[in-house]
């Protein structure tokens, strides 16, 4: 205790922590319960999907086979791949090797773009044809409530988590400028941690938003 | 006379309080000090409180006669919209962990401050935020669907629904903002030795409500911004105009919105807990029961949100599941209240005002809590369903519960917030007249709700005016009481009498630092070898 007190003594504006390592636990911990928050978000999400696809079954699977296959499930891969990165990035920097970590975080976001890229690619296929979401919905082939349903699901899922994935890209070109900066070194990088786990909450998401849009049918 | 000024007698030089540290107003609306941000959310929400009482005392004003009073349907339904909305997310879910579990949970587990004292100025300011948008709706006409926002209604209004929406979005990130930041300070800033179970029960309300607020709040983020969204651009996902279904909105509304209900409480229930121990100088008749009910409440409250829906077409059979989960949520907060009772029992009582808050919540908290049960079984409640019996059964809870245990808080810390004394004859006086203002109010509402009254209609038959009459004038003795309480509170700021570090003669940890706590909270840690509740041992605090 006369520890704490001859540390709050010295310092003029003290930090709450007693020691560096509470601070990283802290960080971490809050992490974790923010990632936990984000995922009620989406459990939101599916809950509602769920419900609609026992209301609209067989709309839900003729309209799901509107969805490009191969652009879903290349942009899965797409996604894996850049938190494989991220993870190496992290593991690059705790092996002190800046350079493997730079090209990693540029590897994230060059991957994040291409899955951006897709995904517009994607939604300009889908608005050209009609299949826009609610009012704007003028899909003649399939002029069901339960479609317009699904496509208006599917519009505001992957919206919502394409603006995850705009988020932890600019977090990850935030942790590349540190790494740069050597701001981000092998001994204090807890901020590649949080945003590696953050980046891979958005693989996550991803990962239950691919069957549920484009494989289930 | 500084605040200071006051204690000179102790021997030693004391350290400037968190008042006086530094007195320019860009050190005030940029603190980071959790005791400064406390006083911060003091002033937003009681502005909320005041602003939602005001909007009460008009509706009560309306229904005063039979037909229009002051004002017509559409002006009504806008009143008791605002004043669900303000009272909800502006007033009681932040008051108690914004102002006192700010000020005092850093304290209480002997730390210097919260884990992330940045993210916490920017919860207030979020907070801040949040409310001037909720309020644009004010001058964008108003908002006319009810705090619900129920749908089909909401996404065809032509009121300012999606100002409203988006406003108490903002509050519920800043809710999360606080919540992760109580979560996390729990875990890592208690100081060396302090184990969870030596923890004082307020932190514990503190952290089980932190824990449902990051659970349940993304929830309701994501129902808004989607009724939002059907209400701005037409997305038709709610809308049975294009294929959508109300139900569902209902149960995402309601996964949040029934938990929402202990995260007013809750915190609540952690004021009491310390106030029944600190005025009867008894440890709380068993400490864990306590705890392990809090967390009884926390997970069973999520499970529980089908009750407010048995008439929107629910089976017999999930409407009995959703009924006996309701009951059998009631059986934690009875725990709890047999618990504070008990610790009454051979105590040195001291009758103060926050006792007296004390035992206005028991009996009101226990009559809404009785009613709850009542309203919980699916045959009683399809006769009360949306009448003035609800309205009355929920405010005994949320006004009967957190608003008295707000106030008791208020007094209860006061004199360590501000180290000066209330006048407790005032305080006694004003508490009597909360109490019975209230028992007023509502009660007539249980009345005329089994007598067939429907909630929110601004006109009703004659035969149930003089139970109205009984309860405006009910409202207005409650209103002139927490007037007389924020009157004299305000001249004991400046005014009164020095109260000492412990004027209660409190065990528990706050207590042992200096009133008002200085900026970094102590200058040498006091001791928390003896427990927060250690009233059998002798001598009085160091």
């Amino acid at each position: 205790m006369s520890r704490e007190s001859a540390a709050l003594a010295s310092q003029a504006e003290p930090s709450p922590y007693a020691q560096p390592e509470t601070r990283r636990a802290a960080l971490t911990l809050a992490i974790w319960v923010f990632l936990g928050s984000e995922t009620m978000l989406f459990a939101g999400l599916f809950a509602l999907y769920t419900g609609y696809r026992a209301l609209y079954g067989a709309d839900f699977a003729h309209a799901a086979a509107f969805n490009e296959e191969w652009i879903g499930s290349l942009n899965t891969f797409v996604l894996i791949s850049s938190s494989f990165f991220a993870a190496w990035a992290l593991h690059a920097v705790r092996a002190g090797r800046r350079v493997m970590a730079l090209a990693s975080l540029c590897a994230v976001i060059a991957l994040g773009l291409c899955f951006l890229g897709l995904k517009s690619l994607e939604y300009y296929d889908h608005l050209s044809r009609g299949i826009a979401p609610g009012q704007f919905y003028t899909f003649t082939r399939l002029p069901q409530h339960g479609a317009r349903l699904f496509f208006t699901l599917y519009y505001f899922m992957t919206g919502l988590h394409a603006l995850h994935v705009i988020v932890g890209l600019s977090i990850m070109a935030w942790l590349l400028h540190r790494v740069h900066r050597k701001r981000t070194t092998r001994e204090r990088h807890v901020e590649l941690e949080l945003g590696a786990l953050y980046w891979h909450l958005v693989d996550i998401v991803w990962i239950f938003l691919w069957p549920l849009l484009y494989l289930i049918r | 006379m500084s605040v200071d000024e006051g204690m000179a007698s102790q021997a030693a030089p004391r350290e400037r309080s968190f008042w006086t540290a530094d007195t320019s107003v860009r050190s005030w609306l940029l603190t980071r000090d959790h005791k400064r941000i406390g006083i911060l959310f003091l002033v937003g929400t009681s502005l909320s409180l005041a602003l939602g009482g005001l909007f009460a005392l008009l509706l009560r004003l309306e229904l005063l006669t039979p037909d229009r009073t002051i004002m017509g349907p559409t002006t009504y339904n806008k009143l008791f919209t605002q004043h669900g909305v303000v009272m909800v997310w502006m007033f009681m879910i932040p008051a108690i962990p914004g102002i006192f579990g700010n000020f005092m949970l850093p304290i209480m587990i002997g730390a210097r401050d919260v884990a992330f004292p940045t993210l916490n100025l920017a919860s207030f300011w979020v907070y801040v935020l949040g409310a001037v948008v909720t309020l644009t709706a004010l001058a964008a006409g108003g908002v006319d669907t009810g705090w619900t926002f129920y749908v089909p209604y909401s996404a065809t209004s032509l009121s300012a629904v999606g100002w409203t929406v988006t406003g108490v979005f903002i509050l519920g990130i800043s809710t999360i903002m606080s919540a992760i930041n109580f979560i996390v300070t729990t875990h890592t800033l208690r100081v060396q030795g302090l184990g969870w179970m030596q923890l004082p029960l307020f932190v514990w309300a503190i952290y089980g409500t932190a824990i449902i607020q990051v659970v349940a709040t993304p929830v309701l983020g994501l129902s808004l911004l989607l009724v939002g969204l059907d209400h701005g651009f037409k997305l038709g996902i709610f809308d049975p105009q294009y294929g959508g279904d109300p139900i569902f909105y209902q149960h995402l509304f309601w996964f949040y919105s029934h938990p929402a209900v202990y995260i007013m409480i809750l915190p609540g229930f952690g004021v009491i807990s310390e106030v029944v121990s600190s005025f009867s100088h008894n440890p709380p008749v068993s400490y864990r029961l306590i705890v392990y009910s809090t967390f009884g409440i926390s997970f069973v409250g999520f499970l529980t949100w089908g009750h407010h829906m048995f008439v929107s077409g629910m089976s017999t059979f999930d409407a009995g599941i959703f009924g006996l989960l309701s009951m059998f949520v009631a059986i934690f907060s009875a725990i709890k209240v047999f618990a504070w009772t008990m610790t009454l029992r051979g105590g040195a009582i001291s009758l103060t005002t926050p006792l007296l808050y004390f035992f206005g919540f028991m009996f009101l908290f226990v009559f809404g809590g009785m009613t709850g049960v009542a309203v919980a079984s699916e045959s009683l409640d399809v006769h009360w369903h949306d009448t003035y019996f609800v309205v009355a059964h929920f405010h005994f809870v949320m006004v009967g519960g957190t608003l008295t245990a707000f106030l008791a808080a208020l007094h209860y810390w006061f004199p360590k917030m501000t180290g000066r004394r209330y006048p407790e004859r005032l305080g006694i006086a004003s508490s009597s007249l909360v109490v019975l203002g209230f028992f007023f109010t509502f009660m007539p509402q249980f009345l005329l709700g089994n007598a067939g009254m429907p909630r929110r209609y601004y006109s009703y038959p004659e035969a149930y005016q003089w139970l109205n009459v009984l309860s405006t004038g009910g409202a207005s003795v409650l209103a002139c009481g927490l007037l007389l309480t924020l009157s004299y509170l305000c001249v004991a700021c400046v005014r009164g009498a020095p109260a000492g570090d412990n004027p209660w003669g409190s065990r528990c940890f706050e207590w042992r630092v200096a009133s008002p706590p200085p900026k970094h909270n102590f200058t040498e840690l006091p001791d928390f070898e003896r427990g927060a509740y250690a009233y059998a041992e002798e001598g009085g605090l160091p």
